[in-house]
């Protein structure tokens, strides 16, 4: 043994010992309040009551006077002096404006008007008008696979994978041949079901015909003035700003539930990404409408690296027979498929996730 | 007394810290998931015999073609694969089917034995469980049947995958139409569900409409203009023989179906220039009244149990969709949305109706509960009309039809989820689709 151990023996014996024979367990008496009662015959008690009776009522009580008239205190004052008031100084009133000069201004020249009626050019008729074009509303793109983030489209040359990665080709200037790897990116997906009927109208109007306008009646032209009209923003006012609705879960702390005592427990960061990697994985497109009805428990023991090594029904509510069958092996699907090369989890924590309770609750998945 | 409290107290200090060494399990809710096409393999069947061997091979792209036709399942190529499946016996190396992301596999043996009956045997596993779903399952029919037998090895792969029946052994009958928009000639045809095996049922000297399967798929309920007027006839599937339903004169009968019982049948009559439902006995003729309004009543559709029928009406001023029991009595609108409802059909499930939607200048084939909510619409075209249910109430085909003089009419189908939109391939135009049960 070395000294370490020694001292860290001897020193828990002589805690134990302390706590033993020291006194640390004797039990001391619990404080508790006391009150001091006597006892008194009934005669006495009787006596007590006797002396609670109304007492005799006294007439010849002294009263107070009043206090003389004269005593009151001279409340009277001074008048108020009379203000002095000032007449104030009158202005000085200001020279008229002087009469503006009009001479050179010449009268306004007087309108011809004619009897005849103007010509009138109305507008060619079947003009088309594009309807102003409006940002369509940002709906999810159509793709086979739907998940919970959407993902666009990859290029046509990349291969899909879960991980995102660029072309490699081998560099013969380098000192160390580079293996040559194809570019991966994950697959498209799009975050619900888009129907036809959603989708925007292939033959919508995008054009109209402008309607005819009915012709001005002609007015006498104003000869001095002209009328500055100032022309109006008519671009519609529509709102294309699209939200983004990315959500980030703030990674908290640890968690309280489980008290263990290798190493803390799995912060809610390292349970959040083994959630989403098994989500990935759990396929409902083939379950049958009975089978979403289906929330299934899953036990699931991991070995140190991650991998799954067995897997258990453990519960299923809302559904019976097949359609429970078929919801556990989906979810044994999503386990087995992603688990394979093993989970990403702390080594140092395997005992607080070698077994995992894993409930997988179609709720959000029936209708996307 | 105090020093076995004394020496509890102290062993309870010891032992707590090791009962914490095994802490309970790590519990986590997965609630969201992906939906996307399941990954399959589906080698050639394996033969005994040269013969056999091509069958195997067609039987084998017929079940691809049904699977994958569901937008559920998506087929890996031949090419990607590592193994290869020689004997139908053979153990499978699951390692090489997971290596390719296959997630179900199936394989399959075809012979054909000395009476000349081709002999049909399968299996399904989940590969990444390295179990095979169900039992192996052997079929025997005519060598010239191989088709329906191809369909029902996918039937039974599709039930163990999904948990749901399947529909690639039904069939459809349909309208089948020729000749330009302005005189095309219609007459009645059936088919296999995705197109194969066409026949025709009539001639194209009548007019023909709206053909509706009998409960057992034996019988079909159609429309026709032979003698000049609307009439309902039977045609019984295998001697291709029809009679006329009987009807009362001076009256115009039309969008027949039958009940659940095969032997009621419910339809429109028109009489002096009013539209009402009706019930009729097959066998005896005999009718009942099932609406007495001066709006118009058509369309009608049973619930699964023959307890309700579900039908359109204008009789709030435009067409909507009401529901009433079977026997008549007072309906219950069920469609409140903007726009026209027609030609409701009620899901083989039980769950939904499927309609015909006009609004806004465009036609959609839709869903809804039977009590109007959770509308959904699946498309949207120029002219879309006439949905009918799968067998399994997973899948509706209907009738769209081009814009213009040249437009032609045809069957799509649509998943009731809205995906996997696309035609289905026939010989000729066609309207009218009516889906049968699945084939015994």
């Amino acid at each position: 043994m070395n000294t370490g151990q020694i001292i860290s023996g001897a020193g828990h014996l002589a805690l134990i010992g302390w706590a033993l024979f020291g006194g640390v367990f004797k039990s001391e008496p619990l404080p508790f309040e006391v009150t001091e009662v006597t006892a008194i015959s009934g005669e006495e008690f009787a006596a007590l009551l006797a002396r609670q009776e109304a007492p005799e009522t006294v007439v010849d009580v002294a009263t107070p006077q009043p206090p003389e008239e004269d005593s009151a205190p001279d409340l009277g004052s001074a008048a108020d002096a009379q203000p002095e008031l000032t007449k104030p100084e009158v202005a000085d009133t200001p020279p008229p404006d002087e009469r503006p000069d009009v001479s050179e201004l010449a009268p306004p020249a007087e309108a011809e008007v004619s009897d005849e009626a103007p010509e009138l050019t109305p507008p060619s008729e079947d003009v088309a008008i594009l309807v102003p074009d409006t940002a369509p509303e940002a709906k999810p793109q159509d793709a086979d696979r739907v998940a919970p983030e959407p993902v666009a489209q990859p290029e046509p040359d990349v291969k899909v994978d879960d991980v995102v990665q660029p072309e490699t080709v081998p560099d013969e200037a380098a000192e160390t041949p580079r293996e040559e790897t194809d570019a991966t990116a994950p697959e498209e997906a799009t975050t619900e079901i888009v129907t036809e009927a959603e989708e925007p109208a292939q033959t919508a109007v995008t054009s109209s015909l402008r309607p005819k306008t009915r012709p001005a009646r002609p007015e006498p032209e104003e000869p001095t003035e002209t009328a500055q009209t100032t022309p109006e923003d008519e671009t519609p006012n529509t709102d294309e700003s699209s939200v983004n609705d990315a959500l980030v879960e703030a990674l908290g702390g640890g968690e309280t539930g489980q008290a263990a005592p290798s190493g803390p427990p799995l912060t809610r960061g390292e349970k959040d990404a083994l959630r989403v990697a098994v989500q990935q994985c759990w396929n409902v497109g083939s379950l049958s409408t009975d089978a979403l009805q289906v929330t299934v428990v899953v036990g699931v023991k991991l070995d140190e690296t991650g991998k799954p090594t067995s897997i258990k029904q453990l519960d299923a509510t809302g559904g019976s027979g097949s359609a429970v069958s078929k919801a556990y092996e989906a979810a044994r699907r999503a386990v087995l498929r992603c688990g394979a090369k093993g989970f990403d989890l702390p080594r140092d924590k395997y005992d607080h996730w070698r077994d995992i309770e894993m409930t997988f609750n179609p709720e959000k998945m029936r209708i996307k | 007394m105090k020093w076995f409290l004394t020496l509890l107290m102290a062993l309870t200090m010891f032992a707590a810290p090791v009962a914490a060494q095994s802490p309970g399990p790590l519990r986590i809710e997965i609630d969201e998931g992906v939906i996307e096409p399941l990954p399959y393999a589906v080698p050639d069947f394996v033969a005994d015999s040269g013969t056999a061997a091509e069958l195997g091979r067609n039987i084998a792209r017929v079940i691809a073609a049904d699977l994958t036709g569901t937008g559920l399942f998506r087929e890996l190529p031949k090419e990607a694969f590592i193994s290869q499946i020689t004997s139908f016996s053979s153990p499978v190396q699951f390692a090489d089917w997971k290596a390719i992301n296959a997630q179900a596999l199936i394989t399959g043996g075809v012979s054909v034995d000395a009476a000349g009956k081709l002999v049909v045997r399968f299996r399904v596993y989940d590969v990444f469980a390295g179990q095979e779903l169900g039992q192996g399952l052997q079929l025997v029919g005519t060598q010239e049947g191989w088709r329906r037998m191809a369909h029902k090895v996918a039937d039974q792969v599709y039930s163990r995958i999904t948990g749901e029946g399947g529909y690639f052994d039904s069939r459809v009958v349909f309208v089948a139409e020729s000749g330009p928009k302005d005189n095309r000639a219609k007459r009645l045809a059936i088919m296999d569900y995705d197109g194969a095996n066409v026949k025709y049922l009539t001639d194209s000297s009548a007019i023909v409409l709206a053909p509706r399967f009998s409960p057992t798929g034996d019988r079909i309920l159609y429309t026709s203009y032979e003698t000049g007027e609307p009439r309902i006839y039977v045609l019984d599937i295998a001697s291709v023989g029809r009679r006329v339903l009987e009807s009362q004169a001076g009256t115009m009968s039309f969008a027949p179906r039958f009940g659940p019982d095969g032997q009621t049948v419910i339809y429109s009559q028109t009489a002096g220039g009013n539209t009402d439902l009706f019930s009729m006995n097959i066998g005896s003729g005999a009718s009942t009244r099932l609406t007495n309004a001066p709006s118009i009543e058509t369309a009608p559709s049973f619930s699964p149990d023959g307890s309700q029928i579900v039908f359109e009406s204008d009789r709030s001023g435009t067409p909507q969709l009401y529901v009433m029991s079977s026997r008549g009595g007072e309906a219950r609108r069920i469609s409140f949305g903007q726009g026209r409802y027609g030609t409701p059909v009620w899901s083989p499930r039980g769950d939904l109706v499927a309609f015909t939607k006009q609004s806004k200048g465009r036609f959609h084939i839709g869903v809804m509960r039977l009590d109007g909510s959770e509308e959904r619409l699946l498309t949207a075209s120029f002219l879309d009309e006439g949905p009918t249910w799968a067998p399994n109430g997973r899948v509706i085909m209907f009738t769209r039809e081009t814009q213009g003089a040249s437009g032609r009419a045809s069957l799509y189908s649509v998943d009731i989820s809205g995906r996997n939109l696309k035609p289905v391939q026939t010989e000729t135009g066609a309207s009218d689709p009516a889906w049968s049960p699945l084939q015994n």
